[in-house]
């Protein structure tokens, strides 16, 4: 076994690129589980419904919880893989030394459309409440949604720019915020507190399954949202205090709560509104939770889920600009993208120029293209993302073997994980097909033509050996 | 393996990979919405001209949630009837399929003779 130790408490990082500026090392546990589940727990507050209207509320639910498997694994997987590549760009770090460049160029930008796109759904939705809010305090005519759209991803663009400990503190605390107001709303609708309103039975009378089983495959595309960003802890991994310890225990810590999460939502969700109006994110219900909390009759819950939505759409907006930066900058620095992308800012020590080139193209997604679409167009990077997982794990054991360098965490039951994972890779791809085929062909061509493009120009600008920057020995099998 | 030292690439030219990942990246995402190719839109497969509650398939209590809501049977109208079109030809699902398969074994393939390179480069030597 190699003496190189990431466990080590008296090894500060990796120093990965011997840069004497690099990014801060100022994060616990606490602040990954808050960009995991801060990136995330939107999905809980609007988008997950658009699987209520591919397929009904039970397709929904196995939706929920086969999503919930699927993320279970990716967060598995994760949390052994950067565990030991404790570097920023995660997965995209993770591709170049387990499967090489051309993988790790597209995983570097799957990761950053994912991030980005997610980023443009929350500002939408943040400007939808507002114009909610302005509507419900006597606002005579349509508010111009706009300008809080463009305020939202400026703020947090400005807050990410400043430095990532505050950044993620402020995540933490909106996040437990946005976590514990479902929990009391589901204590207070279901029953357990007070009255219960559930009424499952009655509402899911003669609409059991609408559309029979191909609905409930069809749920799967958007059972992703409610999980979807939680592989995003991998991108803090240059920037916690102890990667080894802090990186799966935020991971998994994260998984659990959004699983929890997830099925409460579906709980109380489902209980209260009719299926067809919660089904339809454009035009009934954009924000699911607020929306069971108006028909609750409580305003006290009203203003909590209104809030609630508003600071999950924030926390999730800002923990996509802060691993979207991460992601751009790493492939910056390694020169798989102009190496001006590549810097770190002299004070705040954050990817300053990445996260500032990045807001322009969030907001012309936000304000240019309608919700569902842009949730498609997150969804299709992640999946994308989650396809290479599988492949990635298996390499890493069969190329550097649990005996020959010492990893944070060790998941178990391999290769069952991985294998689970590229099996609803499979059927997510299907229910993809079923409504957004177009798109997805369209999206894979694009990866073609820019791999194409990587391959033949962009790679001779990047030093070979250089960009193998962890300190593992020789890869078997090479 | 001899030491590869890559070319120092100009501003400009660095700006133009930038331009020209970005064009490619708005194309992707903005030309499928341009030509009416994105998503899948409902539809309502027969129209009820005079709606009721209970013409529209909902019992008392889903009526109660819509009134709740404020809707009525007319504003809910679409709502309610709005269907997804799930039919799909074996063609397009093969396409789907080999489109996945051959983007993944490119990558793959490229990515290995690419990776081969760094592993000598950096141990090769060792």
């Amino acid at each position: 076994m190699t003496d190189i130790d990431i466990t080590s408490k008296t090894m500060d990082g990796m120093g990965p690129h011997g840069t004497k500026v690099g990014l801060l090392r100022v994060l616990g546990p606490a602040h990954v589980w808050a960009l995991g589940v801060g990136i995330v727990l939107v999905g809980e507050y609007m988008g997950w419904n658009f699987a209520v209207g591919k397929g009904g509320a039970y397709a929904a639910l196995i939706a929920c919880w086969f999503a919930g498997i699927l993320y279970s694994c990716v967060a598995m997987i994760d949390s052994e893989v950067t565990s030991t590549v404790a570097s920023a760009g995660g997965q995209y770090t993770q591709a170049k030394h387990i499967i090489g460049p051309l993988m790790a160029f597209n995983v570097g930008l799957y990761l950053v459309f994912a991030y980005t796109m997610l980023e443009a759904a929350n500002a939408i939705t943040a400007g939808y409440l507002f114009s909610v809010v302005a509507t419900m305090s006597g606002h005579a005519t349509d508010l111009d949604q706009r300008p809080f759209i463009i305020l939202v991803i400026m703020f947090l663009a400005w807050l990410n720019y400043r430095g990532v400990l505050a950044t993620l503190t402020f995540n933490l605390v909106i996040t437990a915020i946005a976590f514990l107001a479902i929990l009391i709303l589901f204590l207070s609708t279901s029953g357990i507190v007070g009255g219960g309103i559930m009424e499952h039975a009655a509402l899911f009378e003669g609409h059991e399954l609408p559309y029979g089983w191909i609905g409930v495959l069809a749920a799967m595309h958007f059972g992703l949202w409610y999980y979807l960003g939680i592989e995003g802890t991998t991108q803090a991994a240059e920037e916690v205090r102890s990667p080894a310890r802090a990186l799966p225990f935020g991971t998994l810590a994260g998984i659990m709560t959004l699983l929890i999460a997830a099925t409460l939502t579906w709980y109380v969700s489902t209980g209260v509104l009719p299926w067809e109006f919660l089904g339809d994110g454009v035009n009934g219900s954009v924000a699911p939770l607020f929306d069971t909390a108006r028909l609750s009759g409580s305003t006290g819950l009203v203003w909590l889920l209104g809030f609630g939505t508003l600071f999950a759409t924030l926390a999730s907006a800002n923990g996509c600009i802060n691993d979207a930066s991460r992601a751009w900058f790493a492939m910056g620095r390694d020169k798989y993208l102009p190496s001006w992308f590549g810097a770190v800012h002299p004070k705040y020590r954050t990817p300053y120029r990445s996260i500032v080139f990045l807001v322009p193209i969030a907001l012309i997604f936000a304000l240019g293209a309608p919700l569902d679409q842009v949730i498609t167009f997150s969804i299709l990077s992640g999946l994308l993302g989650y396809t290479f997982m599988p492949l990635n794990i298996i390499l890493f054991r069969r190329k550097w073997p649990l005996n020959s360098i010492k990893r944070g965490y060790e998941h178990p039951f391999h290769p069952l994980p991985a294998i689970t994972l590229l099996a609803l890779c499979g059927v997510t791809y299907f229910a993809v097909f079923l409504g957004y085929g177009t798109q997805l062909v369209a999206m894979i061509g694009f990866y073609i033509v820019v791999s194409l493009w990587f391959h033949f120009w962009r790679y001779r600008f990047v030093n070979r050996g250089a960009q193998f920057t962890m300190p593992w020995p020789k890869p078997q099998g090479y | 393996m001899a030491h590869y030292n890559p070319p120092t690439q100009g501003k400009v030219s660095q700006l133009i990979d930038v331009v020209v990942l970005v064009i490619l990246t708005f194309g992707a995402l903005f030309v499928p919405l341009w030509l009416g190719m994105a998503g899948a839109a409902k539809t309502v497969a027969t129209a009820d001209a005079n709606p009721t509650w209970e013409s529209l398939g909902q019992t008392p209590a889903q009526a109660a949630k819509y009134e709740a809501l404020g809707y009525n049977p007319a504003s809910a109208h679409d709502l309610i009837l709005a269907r997804f079109d799930y039919s799909f030809s074996a063609g397009a699902l093969l396409t789907m399929i080999v489109v996945v398969v051959l983007y993944y074994v490119l990558i793959l393939r490229f990515s290995e003779s690419e990776y081969r390179e760094v592993i000598a480069e950096k141990f090769g030597r060792e």
